[in-house]
């Protein structure tokens, strides 16, 4: 880029305080929050000295806890599934073709651009059909919790995986899958130890972002939770609802230090896949794709 | 074809490239592929194509007297009631709201976006990640935060106090919704704008300052038509959600600023009108899909 389209004089000064005012703007409340958390008044805007009161609650409060627990299950239980669900459909969308190929495609799109609370209501209504038959034709007597709220989760999950997943198989040539193929690789091995090996930042980046998603929701939860459990951002956004406690400070915190902690992972997986996977993939990948002859144009060498 | 004869012994026939050799190929990628896809498929259909479908149903059913839900006897009810002023106003509100949300948000990014497409990559990358760390951090959190910065003994309140504006109520009104939405989804419409100007050729701004435009119809000219798909892109990923949005003002907003999603929980969870809600549910899952049409017709196709 040249540097004669800098922003100059006044325009620079004017774009560069607007940006600082947009950092203070995003990162303002956070700080406020952090800081008040730490707070040793009743008032949550007031500043009465430094205590860790409020992180004490929170260990000790049980319903929290609990929540916090059933958060992490479903969240991990969640993620597991939608990362093996997700990755099948990315590989099958990006490597094959197949009879309602498009129809799969807007079916995946879909969970993604739907309104939460639409998702939320589809859930609810969903499960108290499905329940309702359940106890008609089994005798099943189920309940909503930690079953239909996992459901609902991996429901939402797949489809941003394999975005994920579809973005980083897009990236990559076929070739060396096909080179494989061509030196007797059976499909697992071709898949086990050259596909595998190349598109694991993705399904990490997919892994990654199912867990944050999971562990944010708060909607489509509400609507899948029973009386048995809930989460803790559900069980959180209950008690915002009843009022201010420097216990919700503590809590967000919390939350907010496990969001920071998941971003640094994906960033670092990010800076992994930025390098290309393993130098000697990148060098096997250029000799590969410099002369450009697949497995048909050899053939047709042969028998011309 | 008549080299095939001379092919070396012990290749098999199935692996030169005849045209039927080619199709059983066609036909078992064809059906590795949908193996492949049949788990997440039939997750898919079961739980997500099913219950849209029963929310369709529900759409068109009758709330009974015991405010239960009879779904023999297909009706348009529910949408008539989309016309009813309570509700119209409902829907009204949320659209301006929306609107205004993605007006903001647009008019905050663009000068920000661009600034961080003219810097150097690495503090280009610092400011990005800068903007991801709010767009990954806890939705509720960041809602929650505003109402400790609002409320009734904030911060806010006190520094208008001290700066002697007098007393300033801002928390569960419109104001702090929008506040709270445009924070949300400010970086939707950050990321994408970034994208579309980075991409542009910034030596098409420079010439067109060369040829004596100033530096308004620099933008209005070159900026801002090339920077189009990052407009539209950004526009939709505010606007939907926006339109849909629960959470911010539940926590931000009043009794007088119900929006369309709390009016639909609503429905489901006190008032136990489940035609309604489903049928609001399913107008604001159509606006959706329209903005995801444009989005991809124009947007998504360059972006």
């Amino acid at each position: 880029m040249s540097s004669t389209v800098q922003p100059r004089g006044t325009t620079k000064i004017a774009l560069t305080a607007h940006s600082w005012l947009v950092y203070l703007f995003f990162f303002a409340p956070i700080f406020v929050l952090i800081v008040f958390s730490f707070s040793d008044d009743n008032n949550v805007g007031r500043w009465g000295g430094f205590t860790l009161e409020w992180y004490q609650d929170f260990v000790e409060h049980n319903q929290l806890q609990n929540a916090v627990w059933v958060s992490v299950r479903v969240a991990l239980l969640s993620t597991v599934i939608s990362v093996v669900l997700g990755t099948l459909a990315a590989l099958a969308l990006e490597r094959f073709k197949f009879r309602g190929r498009k129809v799969f495609d807007a079916l995946l799109y879909l969970p993604i651009i739907i309104p939460d609370v639409t998702m939320a209501v589809m859930m609810l209504l969903f499960f108290s059909e499905f329940f309702d038959l359940l106890d008609a034709w089994f005798g099943l007597d189920l309940q909503k919790g930690l079953g239909s709220i996992t459901i609902s989760h991996i429901a939402f999950n797949i489809s941003f995986v394999s975005v994920v997943v579809r973005a980083r198989l897009a990236g990559m040539s076929e070739v060396l899958e096909e080179a494989a193929l061509d030196l007797y690789a059976t499909r697992w091995k071709t898949f086990r130890y050259v596909t595998l090996p190349q598109i694991v930042p993705g399904v990490a980046g997919g892994a990654l972002l199912a867990l944050t998603l999971s562990l944010d929701d708060v909607v489509i939860t509400q609507f899948a939770a029973g009386p048995g459990a809930t989460t803790l951002p559900v069980f959180v956004f209950g008690l915002i609802r009843r009022g201010v406690t420097p216990l919700i400070n503590a809590t967000s915190v919390l939350m907010l230090a496990a969001s920071v902690i998941l971003v640094a992972l994906s960033l670092a997986f990010q800076q992994f896949s930025g390098r290309g996977g393993r130098p000697s993939l990148r060098a096997a990948r250029e000799a590969v794709s410099a002369p450009p002859k697949t497995n048909t144009q050899i053939k047709e060498g042969i028998n011309q | 074809m008549t080299m095939v004869a001379d092919r070396p012994e012990g290749l098999e026939e199935a692996s030169v490239a005849t045209p039927e050799f080619e199709k059983a190929a066609e036909r078992a990628a064809s059906r590795r592929g949908f193996l492949l896809s049949l788990p997440a498929y039939a997750y898919l259909v079961l739980f997500f194509a099913v219950p849209l479908g029963i929310v369709m149903m529900y759409s068109f059913a009758t709330r009974n007297r015991f405010g239960g839900t009879d779904l023999s006897g297909w009706n348009l009810n529910a949408y008539r009631k989309l016309g009813e002023p309570i509700v119209r106003d409902i829907l009204f509100r949320s659209l301006w709201l929306a609107i205004l949300t993605t007006l903001i948000c647009l008019v905050v990014a663009y000068p920000f976006a661009y600034f961080i497409a003219t810097r150097t990559p690495l503090i280009r990358n610092l400011m990005l990640v800068f903007v991801m760390i709010p767009f990954w951090t806890n939705f509720l959190v960041r809602n929650y935060a505003w109402r400790v910065l609002l409320g009734n003994d904030g911060l806010f309140t006190n520094i208008s106090e001290a700066l002697g504006l007098g007393e300033r109520e801002l928390l569960f009104t419109t104001s702090a919704v929008v506040i709270g939405l445009v924070y949300g989804f400010l970086p939707f419409m950050v990321l994408p704008l970034y994208a579309s100007i980075e991409r542009i050729d910034l030596s098409l701004v420079e010439a067109s300052r060369d040829l004596y435009a100033s530096g308004f119809q620099t933008f209005r000219r070159v900026l801002l038509p090339l920077s189009m798909p990052g407009v539209i892109a950004g526009s939709i990923l505010v606007f939907v959600p926006s339109l849909g949005a629960y959470v911010t003002p539940e926590i931000l907003g009043g009794a007088k600023t119900t929006l369309l999603g709390s009016y639909i929980v609503t429905q489901f969870l006190t008032a136990r009108n489940w035609p309604v809600g489903a049928s609001l549910s399913f107008v604001l899952m159509a606006v959706m899909l329209v903005a995801t049409l444009v989005y991809f017709r124009t947007g998504g196709r360059n972006l």
